[in-house]
């Protein structure tokens, strides 16, 4: 009688655990059903090719004919990303590599909550300093009309990546065991040889997932990069004002209506394949990680 | 097992569907422009204070926004900025003017330029006039800063001076306040704004040698304005409350509250 009464208890908390999963699943689904299911209409009715490869995005045109052409803000997306990992990853990674094998306890605390700070930023104030400090700076140090552009989004994404960058590179590092170092040394090697040439490639795996997960970052970022990118549809180049994939969704729906409005959806509908790449490459680090 | 997953999904489902249905009787809904933020918050305000036990909310979403929510039930007024588009209009939907904004032609302090005629302007915005020197500034690149695709204020500046969907803006921005933080931090930089917006960290323009105030909109002598619109619904009926505010902000008594917020009152 008790051991079935257990068996009771035990059998309702394990459905109640299982709706709290379920209810992750579920948005999910819900979010992808409800994306694909308003984002496919108007590529439909735009046509695949010219929705994907059209140059010019003028979606509230009323005197000529609207046009939805994304390849500006897909390719503002990828250069704003790719800028964003060049200039940021170096840093995260070296950062990285300090903190874990070079760095005094003192220090790496220190730096360790400073990591954890940034990460803690919303990203509101980071376009807001970016707007305020580095668009008139950009302006000034380049001589060029105004500042806000696709530099000035890739400086805000860079900057917006280090914490996850280093931190997952970190937790990469410390795992290496120390028996691989303890050789390397012994073997008369200096210590940055060994971290270089031992721990690193050690820690290969995690380092490419620490990287994977700061393109995520980068790309789906919009309220920072918003403010600081100007916002014009133009083709991306480096001191021209741009739209990314997420601030042409997030500054039109608003006011949107109608095709347009179904436009935008297409193009979530765009950002989240690419997050959902990014994602099926994070897993595939994650388990050659574990396999390894 | 099965049974008590399915009953307790099912229990969450029609949770969720209950949610946000169902408004109080006493409430009084609007959402649309954030320009017209100003003056239907002081509205709100005031009308709150004179009915006790009706509540007064804005959502500041944007004009086509709210049209949408008026139009599909989801709140009792909508707001608008820019006039109702035929089509909407064929959505049983009706537009009250509540009053008249002018919207500012800004630029930067340091700017020596002190007036625009509308030409002037529209050559600016399309292009034709690239360098400050030719009208009168220093020499340099003119930026144009405007607001993003379907804003009430563009809609309206565009459509006043003749410069749809030609403009070649080196930044859109999505609030007010973001053009006056821009052009206030770069001395070459001209923009558009609600004229209840305006701070002294930016100079505003006259435009054909009118200087923008609220008796030069209401003669309107000066031309870029735009009406701030109230949008109902042609078949559907306000609630009690909805209607006692609509009829407020439309009285003369609510004229001087408007005027307060910056904008010209149509009644």
């Amino acid at each position: 009688m008790r051991r079935r009464k257990r068996n009771l208890l035990e059998n309702i908390m394990h459905a109640i655990f299982l709706c709290l999963g379920l209810i992750t699943v579920g948005c999910v689904l819900l979010i992808t059903v409800y994306l694909v299911i308003s984002g496919i209409p108007a590529i439909k009715e735009i046509g695949l090719v010219p929705f994907l490869f059209g140059k010019t995005w003028a979606s509230t045109a009323s005197t000529t004919e609207p046009s939805y052409g994304i390849l500006p803000f897909i390719l503002t997306s990828v250069y704003g990303t790719a800028g964003a990992i060049v200039l940021g990853v170096p840093i995260g990674f070296l950062t990285a590599v300090y903190l874990a094998k070079l760095a005094p306890q003192r220090i790496k605390s220190t730096v360790e909550s400073a990591v954890s700070l940034l990460a803690g930023i919303p990203s509101v104030v980071y376009g807001l300093v970016g707007m305020l400090v580095l668009v008139p700076g950009i302006r000034k140090l380049f001589n060029v009309p105004d500042g806000a552009s696709l530099l000035a989004a890739i400086i805000v994404l860079a900057v917006m990546i280090l914490p996850s960058v280093i931190k997952v590179s970190v937790t990469a590092l410390e795992a290496v065991p120390k028996e691989y170092e303890d050789g390397s040394l012994a073997l008369g090697a200096t210590p940055i040889e060994t971290y270089f040439r031992v721990s690193v490639p050690a820690a290969r795996s995690g380092i490419a997932a620490a990287v994977v997960l700061g393109v995520g970052r980068a790309i789906g970022e919009a309220m920072a990069v918003m403010m600081v990118s100007g916002n014009a549809a133009n083709m991306p180049s480096l001191f021209e004002s741009v739209k990314f994939l997420t601030t042409a969704v997030a500054s039109e729906m608003s006011y949107s209506s109608g095709l347009q409005r179904q436009a935008l959806f297409s193009i979530a509908l765009v950002l989240f394949m690419f997050i959902m790449l990014i994602n099926a490459a994070l897993n595939f680090f994650m388990k050659r990680d574990k396999e390894g | 097992m099965k049974k008590i997953i399915c009953m307790t999904l099912a229990a969450v489902m029609a949770a969720v569907l209950f949610v946000g249905c169902g408004t109080a009787s006493s409430t009084v809904s609007t959402d649309g422009s954030t320009s017209m933020e100003k003056v239907i918050g002081a509205l709100g305000e005031s009308f709150m204070n004179n009915n006790k036990g009706i509540t007064f909310t804005y959502n500041p979403t944007g004009s086509g926004s709210g049209i949408t929510a008026v139009a599909e039930g989801r709140c009792d007024i909508g707001l608008s900025s820019r006039s109702l588009k035929a089509e909407e209009k064929e959505q049983g939907l009706v537009e009250t003017i509540l009053a008249y904004d002018g919207i500012a032609v800004i630029v930067n302090p340091e700017n020596p330029v002190t007036d625009l005629s509308t030409e002037t302007i529209a050559k600016i915005y399309k292009g034709e006039i690239t360098n400050w020197k030719e009208i009168g500034g220093r020499d340099a690149e003119i930026v144009l800063i405007g607001r993003e695709a379907g804003s009430g204020t563009r809609d309206g500046f565009e459509s006043v001076t003749d410069t749809k969907d030609a403009c070649k803006y080196r930044q859109e921005l999505t609030s007010t306040g973001d053009v006056i933080t821009t052009v206030s931090r770069n001395p070459d930089a001209i923009g558009y704004a609600s004229f209840a917006a305006v701070s002294d960290k930016i100079k505003v323009v006259s435009v054909n040698g009118v200087v923008l105030s609220e008796a030069t909109v209401k003669d309107g002598s000066y031309m870029l304005q735009r009406p701030f619109i109230l949008v109902t619904r042609k078949d559907v009926r306000l609630s009690e409350a909805a209607q006692k505010f609509f009829d407020y902000a439309t009285s003369p008594d609510a004229a001087a509250i408007i005027s307060a917020a910056g904008v010209v009152a149509a009644n």
